[in-house]
């Protein structure tokens, strides 16, 4: 693929306008997740605007970059970064997204084309990566291994078996990210499973830790771009979001927003907010 | 006395393909030994993978490999491949679509002295439950080999499950007939029969065995070497339930959701007929060596029999 200048103004304001598909697929269908939706779009559109060696043209190219989107309750804004990168219509996902018989499940489907694998189920996305990786270092493959996991979903015991046979195997070709929003279903993670000391905890298995800003589009580059040079061990990147980020004060950092459907007022709130941000990034 | 346990043979035949074949791939969780894959990991250490103790990360790692185009074969005792990974095996595997062969060894009741948390008596009802995945067991050695053979040519999910022990050979290098996904017919399934006796895995022996006896006793049988409970060859139960007054079943699992329930439904909706299932019991399992055991329930020959002759007019 071509790769193309990396410009982190264009790529935040694309991610801002894709906040709205979201927000339209979910307003549509009256279900989601908007708050892991908007946290981790920054962290999407870096790995498929800027880092990731895939699209529509080298989908089935097995030297390709490989993506899980393991915390698949997020899957609004996967398939609205999906559709921006041409798998599909954006006007189709909108209209049939978790329809009846509708292809757009509420998690993702690789029934979809650049779906790699169904996930939902919490836990998986790591694991699968560490045996994608594993083929891939063995088949002498260039293609990179991405995941993002939700930081919630890290009390699954699954991932940290992950964890451990990713540094195991020391496989350099793996990075996993972490939306570190701090906030789940039930309240803040610190309360619910602490996750203090993470990435002392990630290291211990053997990984490089990187932590950086989630939603600073220039910052996921520098932390993207420090992984690829990273030798013999696999990457993991804290990316430090806020819950709801873009959506303005009704929603940011609000647990309650987790899967919360706006109402038409609070609908109307939000692409206020989504428009002022884009107005700064404009003008800055 | 055969030697050779089914799971050998899973290793000889896995062996014998990796050679050409580099895709193919062996994982195990820590239990090369039991699975009798040492010789595998050996010879083949750039299509091994070990996960050590962690039988979630072990199917998932798979799936992953499958779907970059590998072949995993993934061993792990049945008893923990089948429930402790069961949502890796719904989901990565079954869900996704992805060409990895579940191998569940030392399967039922083969670690009988070892208590309930190493029987795995429910794994027929669990995997066949799960859409997009087949399951299969393998009679005898030779039927093993065919079966691995039929499967290394698929690109689709399946769970196989063997037991620990070697297990008297029902066929032979010259003659085992195999067709994938269709029972092996023991005697004649043609004309009239008194009893027909669906059986899996190492319950196939003492079925073919219980014949004999009720041969000798005037009572015609005809057996079903049923290793494919999904897709069970629904043509064969209903022609041999057409054929018989009684149907039997046997089977190395909990009486609930295994063989025995998939058999009765077909002969049901098909063509009615009194069907008697045989098998473990919705109890903790007695301790003991597996052969003991299956004594003790009446899962042999003689007990097989002795259901026919009290349950015929």
């Amino acid at each position: 693929m071509k790769k193309t200048e990396f410009d982190a103004k264009a790529l935040t304001i694309k991610s801002l306008e894709l906040r709205k598909v979201v927000l339209d697929m979910i307003m549509n269908s009256g279900g989601g997740h908007i708050g892991g939706d908007f946290s981790v779009m920054d962290i999407l559109v870096t790995l498929y605007f800027d880092q990731m060696n895939i699209g529509p043209e080298n989908m089935d190219d097995a030297d390709r970059d490989y993506f899980i989107m393991s915390k698949g309750h997020s899957v609004e804004s996967y398939y609205a970064v999906l559709a921006a990168k041409g798998f599909f219509e954006t006007e189709t996902v909108v209209r049939e997204f978790s329809q009846f018989g509708s292809k757009f499940i509420g998690h993702p489907n690789n029934e979809l084309p650049g779906i790699e694998m169904n996930s939902g189920s919490l836990g998986h996305g790591l694991p699968v990566c560490v045996g994608m990786a594993l083929a891939c270092r063995k088949e002498n493959r260039p293609g990179r291994v991405y995941t993002v996991m939700g930081d919630g979903e890290l009390a699954e015991g699954s991932v940290w078996e992950g964890f451990m046979a990713g540094g195991h195997y020391g496989l350099s070709n793996l990075c996993a990210v972490v939306d570190r929003n701090r906030l789940q279903i039930s309240g803040t993670t610190e309360q619910v499973m602490t996750h203090e000391n993470l990435h002392a905890q990630i290291e211990s298995f053997g990984w490089h830790v990187i932590e950086t800003q989630g939603n600073d589009i220039a910052k996921l580059h520098e932390a993207f771009e420090q992984a690829k040079t990273v030798k013999d061990k696999p990457v993991c990147i804290i990316a430090n979001t806020v819950k709801g980020y873009g959506g303005g004060e009704i929603m940011e950092n609000k647990a309650a927003w987790h899967h919360h459907v706006p109402t038409r007022e609070e609908y109307g709130q939000i692409i206020k907010a989504l428009d002022a941000k884009k107005e700064e990034m404009l003008h800055e | 006395m055969n030697k050779i346990p089914n799971r050998q043979a899973i290793c000889e035949t896995l062996m014998s393909y990796a050679k050409e074949d580099k895709h193919i791939i062996a994982l195990c969780s820590d239990s090369r030994g039991s699975a009798s894959m040492t010789p595998f990991f050996n010879e083949f250490p750039e299509q091994s993978v070990e996960v050590g103790i962690a039988e979630q990360n072990l199917v998932s790692i798979s799936a992953g490999m499958a779907h970059c185009g590998e072949k995993p074969y993934c061993f792990s005792p049945a008893c923990f491949l089948s429930t402790r990974s069961y949502e890796q095996a719904k989901v990565d595997v079954a869900y996704s679509n992805t060409n990895v062969k579940l191998i569940g060894i030392s399967g039922g009741i083969s670690y009988g002295e070892l208590g309930m948390s190493h029987h795995s008596a429910q794994d027929i009802a669990a995997m066949s439950a799960i859409p997009n995945m087949r399951v299969y067991l393998p009679s005898d050695r030779f039927q093993t080999v065919k079966l691995i053979e039929s499967l290394l040519k698929d690109e689709k999910p399946a769970y196989v499950r063997v037991g620990r022990n070697p297990v008297e050979d029902i066929y032979s290098e010259d003659n085992c007939p195999f067709e994938m996904d269709r029972a092996t017919v023991i005697g004649e399934l043609d004309g009239k029969n008194d009893v027909a006796i669906v059986a899996c895995g190492e319950m196939v022996r003492p079925a073919a065995e219980a014949a004999a006896i009720l041969k000798e006793k005037g009572i015609k049988a005809v057996v079903l070497d049923m290793y494919c409970v999904k897709p069970l060859d629904k043509g064969a139960v209903v022609k041999a339930a057409r054929s018989a007054e009684l149907v039997i079943t046997v089977e190395e699992h909990a009486p609930y959701g295994g063989l025995g329930s998939a058999v009765a439904v077909e002969v049901a909706a098909n063509c009615p007929k009194k069907v008697i299932t045989m098998a473990l019991p919705d109890d903790h399992v007695i301790t003991g060596k597996s052969g003991a055991v299956f004594d003790y329930y009446g899962l042999n020959a003689e007990g097989i029999a002795k259901k026919a002759v009290e349950n015929l007019g």
